[in-house]
């Protein structure tokens, strides 16, 4: 017998949520994961903005920024944070079709066209990224 | 009842978290895995810095920092109050994300608007 | 021929407050048909093992919503659930996690009933047509605009499986958005701006991270993830519409 329970009082049971509650299932492991790759886009357009400011203070400083990419941990870390980048990319065009309801001549666009036109988005962004990089145009 | 003013912040993440997602990657790989380990002939300093001085690329990096910056702040705003339950914290942890993001896109706009 | 009947494990998560603080496992041996699904063995162990077993269930056949409850972890209906289809070992069956437990496996559901009514789920008009005007009419087009979302049976696996909700007890929650969404995409309706209102709340829509277990656990695909992230995209647009062009209507 429960000595507190007042009869005709019933007490309901509320269960407190756990502050790893993330780590119990997969979904919200790879949820939480998905999340937490907008580290890796905040450290990579720092890192952008870092350079852009090395480049400007001289041929000096962006050699030594340059030595800084090339050393072995900071390179390993940085091959992290690309897989970490093309993680976000997959996850977020993925899930495109959900937010966006695209409709040609009154019929509903399926979900894969959505997606795939997506997927042809980022490769042709990602060429002429690298081509500008490479010096084209 | 007053409305939420986040549309504000979740218009300035899912553009950011688009164009991060589009370019960010090429980006990455080539600049920091494909130079650094000499798979491609690295661009001289004064190569970069005649990539970087058109004023429309440096707009387009600015835009880039900027929503990339807002991205990472409503994004990592979130996932603190809800992987570590600090939703007790909203305006401190507000303040810090968005606040930093700010910080930091003044320093972006300062840095491209004088470059070189 | 004496014929040996396999049996399955049922750990079912009791909670009798007039016994005992805190919730207790019991667990019952019941027969595993191949047809049977978990409701089946909970109706078992009612009838002939323990009568005072607690639980809700009513059409048996996945459109009334009553029966959900978390098998093995998930939140699904029981009446949908094949025991034998289950991974070996006992079956664990807890009451519907992320809403307060009255007894045994039942839960108490007013928050979302009171969330629920608060978006209006029902044709708003400004003006009512008369009936002599006849029925509003509506292509198969429109109809199929709003048509998943029409299909919930409010059986709250979306709110269970939703951990935002869990952590944030003012979020109004998959179904109640989902819900609003039939109504603020279905052609007769013109009441989407009192809905917004609501939605536009912090607890509204902005709570959601589109962790997307909502639509994962749907036994009807109604897909609530989908239906947020549209109208928060919706929802931001009008914002920056109304925040650029005031004098627009809003």
């Amino acid at each position: 017998m429960n000595p507190a329970y007042q009869p005709y009082h019933p007490k309901w049971h509320r269960k407190r949520m756990p502050i790893f509650w993330w780590l119990g299932q997969l979904p919200y492991v790879k949820f939480i994961t998905r999340e937490l790759t907008s580290l890796a886009v905040g450290y990579a357009v720092l890192l952008l903005l870092a350079e852009v400011w090395a480049v400007a203070r001289g041929a000096a400083a962006h050699a030594r920024f340059l030595g800084f990419l090339a050393a072995p941990p900071v390179l390993a870390f940085h091959i992290f944070v690309c897989a970490a980048l093309v993680f976000h990319s997959v996850t977020w065009l993925n899930l495109a079709p959900k937010a966006l309801v695209l409709r040609l001549g009154g019929r509903r666009l399926p979900d894969w066209m959505v997606v795939a036109g997506h997927y042809f988005l980022w490769l042709v962004a990602s060429l002429v990224v690298v081509w500008y990089l490479h010096g084209g145009f | 009842m007053r409305r939420s003013r986040e549309p504000f912040f979740w218009a300035l993440f899912s553009s950011g978290g688009m164009l991060a997602a589009l370019v960010l990657p090429a980006l990455a790989i080539y600049l920091w895995v494909a130079r650094p380990l000499g798979w491609v002939q690295a661009p001289t300093s004064a190569e970069m810095a005649a990539r970087m001085a058109p004023l429309l690329v440096r707009l387009v990096l600015f835009v880039l920092i900027a929503l990339g910056l807002f991205h990472w702040a409503h994004r990592f705003r979130y996932t603190l109050y809800d992987g570590l339950q600090l939703s007790h914290l909203y305006g401190l942890i507000a303040t810090i994300c968005y606040g930093g993001a700010t910080v930091l896109t003044v320093v972006a706009a300062w840095t491209l608007w004088r470059f070189p | 021929m004496p014929q040996t009947t396999e049996t399955i494990s049922l750990e079912v998560l009791r909670y009798r407050p007039e016994e005992s603080a805190e919730p207790e496992w019991q667990t019952y041996e019941i027969p595993l048909r191949r047809d049977w699904m978990v409701l089946d063995g909970l109706n078992h162990v009612k009838d002939t093992l323990d009568g005072s077993l607690s639980y809700r269930w009513a059409c048996r056949m996945g459109v009334c919503g009553s029966c959900g409850m978390m098998v093995n972890g998930r939140p699904t209906l029981t009446c949908a659930t094949y025991l034998a289809a289950l991974p070996p070992g006992p079956v664990r069956v807890e009451p519907l996690s992320g809403f307060p437990v009255i007894r045994d496996l039942v839960v108490d559901l007013r928050d979302f009933l009171d969330k629920l009514r608060s978006v209006k789920p029902w044709l708003v008009r400004d003006e009512e047509k008369p009936l002599a005007d006849g029925e509003y009419l509506q292509t198969p087009e429109q109809l199929a605009e709003y048509k998943p979302y029409s299909m919930c049976i409010n059986c709250l696996l979306c709110y269970s499986a939703c951990p935002i909700y869990a952590l944030e007890p003012d979020f109004i929650g998959p179904a109640a958005i989902a819900l609003a969404q039939r109504y603020n995409l279905d052609s007769r309706d013109q009441g989407a701006a009192e809905r917004l209102d609501v939605l536009s709340q912090h607890q509204g829509i902005w709570a959601c991270t589109f962790v997307g277990e909502c639509s994962a656990v749907c036994p009807k695909g109604v897909d609530p993830a989908g239906a947020i992230q549209r109208y928060k995209v919706g929802a931001t647009a009008q914002w920056w519409r109304s925040l650029l062009l005031p004098w627009g209507k809003r």
